[in-house]
């Protein structure tokens, strides 16, 4: 962790080495992985479409510049070296020489500047390369992006699924910011990544090959993947124990989890999800009725027995989080105020807020939920609620749209939410807290939360290259949110990877599935 | 003249329906808050504002209502049914995909269940209070009473968790290679357990209401005269009564053939079969307005179908439906 953006400076040959001998068995080549998605793919190009459906076929599809081991250091992969100017406002990729597209077309540096425009016209998250003002080609193989500020994020953001890098011969055909509905997002689509696109039928599966000219010599093992589309959790739990599928991830369901954990030949594991960054926490609205004082959102907090969600309706699977970056990030701190469960100091905190006790009740709040698998946690925060004298009303949403419109407006006093961190905290976790982002929609700043100094070091932890000094302002912001409270953390959501012993090498590092998957390989 | 003038009022009454089919539910769904650039938004893991304005832009949802509508019914004219914006393919495209096989599901289950139906209801008329009378009852009421998705899933534990005799979900095996018959046989394994699931709610219906009809016709004057006619009681059955009580069935079947999609929506979710109800299904939670009213569009098509089909056949039982009045 010291030092990691400038330690990038120079290549990362030796780094490379160590990640290709940490595996202990001598993987097999050959086979077919059958694999699972749980909803239908809405669009297989990585470069416009995000989110953990597409990331999966999407990194096998195509190459992205960097890849992350489980340290969270940066690996070569489209770029051979790289590296940061002194000012940070330069980064210069230098990359592959042999890497090409399916069609057999070379990949160069024009490719990777039309991506970033790409990228930076149909991508959700604007923040990941908001500061890239051009790129220069010097020649085929050196893409030099300028920055207008220094912008350590943009590592993270080269990784994964981030920073897919799609062909200019192809999709350069339309304006940049129509390729989000170009045709070939969908059929025949055209990639530089480990696997090619054999089939894709919507509602049914996508069916992936092995691309024999991909950059990495001998990679990947497996011929074929098979990405079954399965959206029932009890049907595909089914499947992992009857062996019909091998691998598949993203199961969240506690009594699913819990089971598959006891069936033979499977393993079921949380890891591979920190760069996702899967949060679930209670928001509230820090601009509406008494939920403005801060008294009366640590009185709700002390309330709340996060123990009971995780123990009871979690039933272990899920791990406690804090602050609103993920539990498996380096910049997470655990040591912040944790508001043990304690009814007496939650009374006294209401009592001094303002709101004495009349009868049994002190003032009324409402608290929504936008999707039928969190109804539990809300039913249980009014019961707990109820106990210091805070009547709450569950108020449900005909569906996501309709919960979304009512966030996004700031329509709500306390909701149950999940956000995701998306890599690094200027991509996921600024968007949250940052008062220039206030009710700009669903997952915006939904809490109207505003607190200069909170603005301040989010704004420097964005621009900071050294990682020491870029820890320490995200260790201020973490302890002064979880101080404040715009939202209470709860817990990581409790995501699992499902694997059979048949499976080599399966994806757990920081993106999971959202990697290229070049390096499993499936056993005799 | 009188058939022609009878068909082009049906027609009129036919497009009439589907337009107001259309602009009800066009209405319904504007009025609902929030909309599928939320939804485009989630399954993207989340977009700022200016991402949703362009979303909404790109798509025509930042026009007044007004004009939405009006664009919309002025490509349906055209007999284009929109573009799937969750899914960036013409709706057209996405429904005639799926169509096969939900058409295949639910005929399957509809014909086995109406065979063995009026088979069960004919056996348990002839001897109301024995054994297998009281046998079918159980099962009808088991049936019908059963939600589907449970009945799916205690199926699917059953025959493909515990003895692995199905696949558990999908419509084929797309890792087995092999001619046309490999793939029929395929398919046919993976239809087993939802014709089952889905048959079972049908196979109820018919045989209970086959077996109320036939109840009655038995009891019936020409029956007894073709008793004392000498008839065996073989010929009886099978040659005047079954004939006799079979047009409440069709009648039934018909109006169940209408409710093809909200029928087959539990079961296709339960089983993954990538049929118009999952379809569906998916396109309501996403509030993807195109499909879905294509969905609609395309259901009361059938409707109006299967109404015709229905009378059509009824004729062909009972020469008094249509005849001269």
């Amino acid at each position: 962790m010291r030092n990691l953006f400038k330690g990038l400076m120079t290549a990362t040959a030796l780094a490379s080495m160590m990640a290709s001998t940490a595996l202990a068995e001598e993987p097999k080549q050959g086979g077919t992985l059958v694999t699972v998605l749980g909803t239908n793919v809405r669009n297989l190009n990585s470069a416009v479409q995000s989110g953990i459906v597409t990331g999966f076929p999407g990194a096998q599809l195509f190459a992205s510049p960097l890849r992350y081991d489980e340290d969270w250091t940066p690996q070569p992969y489209l770029a051979e070296s790289w590296e940061v100017s002194e000012d940070g406002l330069k980064v210069t990729l230098n990359l592959v020489k042999n890497a090409k597209f399916h069609d057999g077309t070379p990949l160069t540096s024009k490719d990777v500047a039309f991506s970033v425009e790409v990228i930076k016209a149909n991508h959700p998250f604007k923040a990941m390369f908001a500061p890239v003002t051009s790129v220069d080609t010097p020649d085929d193989y050196t893409a030099v992006l300028n920055l207008s500020q220094p912008h350590p994020a943009l590592m993270l953001a080269m990784s994964g699924q981030l920073m897919s890098i799609i062909p200019q011969h192809i999709y350069g055909d339309v304006p940049v910011d129509e390729v989000k509905t170009h045709p070939r997002n969908n059929e025949n689509v055209v990639g530089s990544g480990p696997f090619k696109l054999a089939e894709f039928v919507n509602g049914q599966h996508v069916i992936l090959e092995r691309f024999d000219d991909f950059f990495i010599e001998g990679r990947p093992y497996l011929d074929k993947i098979v990405m079954r589309i399965i959206p029932d959790p009890a049907a595909r739990a089914i499947a992992y124990e009857n062996g019909e599928v091998h691998m598949g991830a993203f199961e969240l369901l506690p009594r699913i989890v819990n089971r598959l954990k006891k069936v033979e030949n499977l393993t079921v594991t949380p890891e591979g999800y920190g760069a996702v960054g899967p949060l679930d926490w209670l928001a509230m609205n820090t601009q509406r009725g008494p939920l403005k004082d801060v008294r009366v959102r640590k009185a709700i907090a002390y309330a709340v027995d996060k123990n009971f969600i995780l123990k009871a309706l979690m039933q272990g699977t899920a791990v406690e989080s804090r602050t609103g970056i993920h539990p498996d990030s380096p910049f997470y701190k655990a040591d912040v105020e944790a508001y043990e469960v304690d009814l007496d100091k939650a009374n006294a905190l209401l009592d001094e807020a303002g709101y004495p006790m009349e009868g049994d009740s002190r003032f009324s709040l409402t608290i929504d939920f936008g999707w039928a698998d969190v109804k539990p946690q809300t039913e249980y925060v009014k019961a707990a609620l109820k106990k210091v004298g805070i009547d709450v009303e569950v108020r449900a949403s005909a569906d996501f749209p309709t919960w979304a419109k009512r966030m996004g407006e700031m329509d709500f006093d306390m909701s149950w939410d999940s956000v995701f961190n998306w890599g690094d905290p200027v991509i996921g976790v600024q968007r949250t807290y940052i008062s220039s982002n206030i009710g700009k929609g669903v997952w915006s700043n939904t809490q109207g939360y505003s607190n200069e100094r909170v603005d301040e070091l989010l704004e420097m932890a964005a621009v900071e290259t050294d990682s020491d000094k870029r820890k320490a302002l995200y260790d201020e912001f973490q302890t002064i949110i979880a101080d404040e409270l715009p939202v209470y953390h709860i817990n990581a959501l409790p995501y699992h990877t499902v694997y059979s012993d048949k499976v080599g090498n399966p994806p757990l590092g920081i993106w999971g599935t959202s990697t290229p998957i070049d390096m499993t390989y499936l056993k005799d | 003249m009188a058939f022609l003038q009878k068909f082009l009022i049906r027609t009129l009454y036919a497009v009439i329906l589907l337009a107001a089919v259309l602009v009800l539910n066009f209405s319904m769904m504007h009025l609902a808050p929030g909309d599928v650039a939320d939804t485009i938004s989630q399954s993207m893991g989340g977009a700022d504002e200016e991402v949703l304005a362009q979303i909404r832009a790109d798509y025509g949802l930042d026009q007044p209502f007004l004009v939405q509508l009006g664009r919309y019914m002025g490509n349906v004219l055209q007999f284009n049914l929109g573009y799937s914006f969750f899914y960036n393919a013409p709706v057209t495209d996405l429904i005639l995909d799926r169509l096969p096989a939900t058409l295949l599901l639910v005929f399957t289950a509809q014909i086995l269940a109406l065979g063995i139906g009026v088979v069960l209801g004919v056996i348990s008329a002839r001897r109301p209070n024995g054994i297998a009378s009281h046998f079918v009852t159980m099962l009808a009421l088991f049936g019908y009473s059963a939600p589907v998705f449970w009945t799916g899933i205690l199926l699917l534990i059953a025959f493909s968790l515990k003895i692995q005799w199905f696949p558990v979900a999908g419509m084929r095996d797309v890792t087995i290679e092999g001619g046309f018959f490999t793939h029929a046989l395929d398919v046919a394994r993976h239809l087993v357990l939802p014709v089952i699931t889905l048959g079972s709610l049908f196979l109820a219906l018919y045989s209970r209401l086959a077996r109320a009809t036939m109840m009655e016709v038995l009891g019936s004057d020409y029956v007894r005269t073709a008793k004392a006619k000498g008839l065996t009681e073989r010929e009886v059955v099978y040659k005047h009564a079954l004939k006799n009580s079979l047009s409440p069935v069709i009648t039934l079947a018909g109006l169940q053939f209408s409710a093809v999609i909200s029928g087959a929506v539990l079961v296709e979710a339960v089983f993954s079969w990538p049929g118009l109800g999952t379809l569906a299904f998916q396109s309501i939670i996403a509030r993807d307005t195109p499909t879905i009213l294509g969905i609609l569009f395309f259901s009361a098509l059938v409707v109006i179908a299967g109404n015709l089909l229905t009378d059509l056949a009824l004729r062909l039982v009972d020469p008094r439906v249509g005849g001269k009045r």
